[in-house]
């Protein structure tokens, strides 16, 4: 399974994520604080400057996945150019596709290692209170290995379906793929239970 | 057993993957649907509760360690703060209600009570939340912003149909594997 982390290593890749967290979400708070369209739009150039920074690929890559907003973008700007308030329009067009173009370099900049890492560290206060919080580390490895099985299995079913039949599989798929996940949750379970169970491993700290 | 219902919570997460990843499942009229919301109602008819809950929270970690499980392959932290972060973040709680809705409501065909908690979770409750975020993010009113997502509605009361014949078929083939369905309508409320 790839994750959206860029391969284009840039410095930002080696920043601690709980940082690029921290500024994100002080960036995030300040955009929401202004109307100023000026403003908004000096910090969607600044972003996208961060962008444009690592290279090529990195912002061709980067642009790519702010391709979400662009039919919100459209539905706002023509909206507004209806109503007669295309200032602020512009603003939140803005915003919003700033407020993405952020969280994504954060995203694009933290290897999936790190910000495992980093949900563990805000887990912290829960695991204090004595919440079982290693099954969630134990649950993400499960779907990120499970994940790619099903899909494969799926592509299966879907071969097999055309074997047979002309018309499209659709969701008949579904079903013949649930019951397989749902034997493989058994098996999964049986196997976790014979290696010592989810019970919190005792630590030696 | 807490070993199983890890696995199935984490299988469930990869099964709602799956279904936005694999491009033979969309439902096709005209413009293709992808079937991940339908696994969010899947997981809360077949898990319940707080397990089809959970399977969907699980869901959304993962998208936001940055692994592009979202339909058309989206991920990463700017999904939650898109203008579509409300359909993501309601996804937990729209199993939880489909699965209140199976768990609470003693109706029996078990298809039937399925493709209700589907309706109620997963285009009551979250087009609800779905339509807050879009207000929130877009500057509009509630009505206006339910307004643009409204296009979707038949498309998802479809999977809410197909969801209410997968647990039918489910709860024939296997009832074993729905807790709330094992029970039976007898033993009244649990």
């Amino acid at each position: 399974m790839i994750s959206l982390t860029s391969p284009v290593e840039t410095r930002a890749h080696r920043w601690p994520a709980g940082l690029k967290l921290g500024l994100l979400c002080l960036a995030s708070t300040g955009l929401l604080l202004t109307a100023d369209p000026v403003l908004h739009g000096a910090v969607l150039l600044a972003a996208l400057t961060l962008y444009a920074a690592p290279g090529r690929v990195f912002l061709r890559t980067g642009l790519g996945r702010l391709r979400i907003v662009l039919p919100f973008v459209a539905i706002v700007l023509a909206w507004h150019a209806v109503t007669g308030e295309l200032r602020a329009g512009i603003v939140i067009a803005l915003r919003m596709t700033t407020l993405v173009a952020l969280a994504n370099l954060v995203t694009m900049t933290t290897p999936l290692g790190d910000m495992t890492d980093l949900i563990r560290w805000l887990l912290t206060p829960l695991r204090r209170i004595g919440l079982p919080t290693h099954l969630l580390e134990l649950a993400i490895p499960l779907v990120i290995r499970f994940t790619p099985v099903l899909i494969g299995r799926a592509d299966m079913l879907a071969d097999a379906w055309r074997a047979r039949s002309r018309r499209r599989p659709g969701w008949r798929l579904i079903l013949p793929l649930m019951l397989q996940a749902l034997d493989d949750a058994d098996r999964v379970g049986d196997a976790l239970r014979a290696r010592g169970g989810v019970t919190e491993p005792q630590r030696q700290e | 057993m807490m070993e199983r219902n890890l696995a199935q919570i984490a299988l469930f997460a990869a099964m709602i993957a799956a279904l936005g990843l694999v491009p033979q499942i969309t439902l096709a009229f005209g413009v293709p649907i992808t079937a991940q919301s339908m696994g969010v109602m899947l997981a809360g008819a077949v898990l319940g509760a707080w397990r089809g809950a959970a399977a969907t929270a699980l869901f959304l970690v993962l998208v936001a360690l940055g692994l592009p499980l979202l339909s058309g392959g989206r991920g990463g932290l700017g999904i939650f703060v898109s203008p579509t972060a409300g359909f993501a973040l309601g996804f937990p709680v729209a199993a939880f209600v489909t699965g209140l809705v199976v768990e609470r409501l003693r109706l029996r065909p078990a298809g039937l009570v399925a493709g209700l908690g589907a309706v109620l979770g997963g285009i009551v409750v979250l087009y609800a939340l779905g339509a807050i975020g879009l207000s929130l993010v877009l500057g509009k009113t509630l009505p206006e912003a339910f307004m643009l997502t409204a296009v979707f509605v038949p498309g998802d009361l479809l999977k809410a149909a197909i969801t209410g014949m997968l647990v039918q078929a489910l709860a024939r083939a296997r009832p074993q594997t729905l807790a709330w369905y094992r029970r039976g309508p007898a033993n009244g409320a649990a």
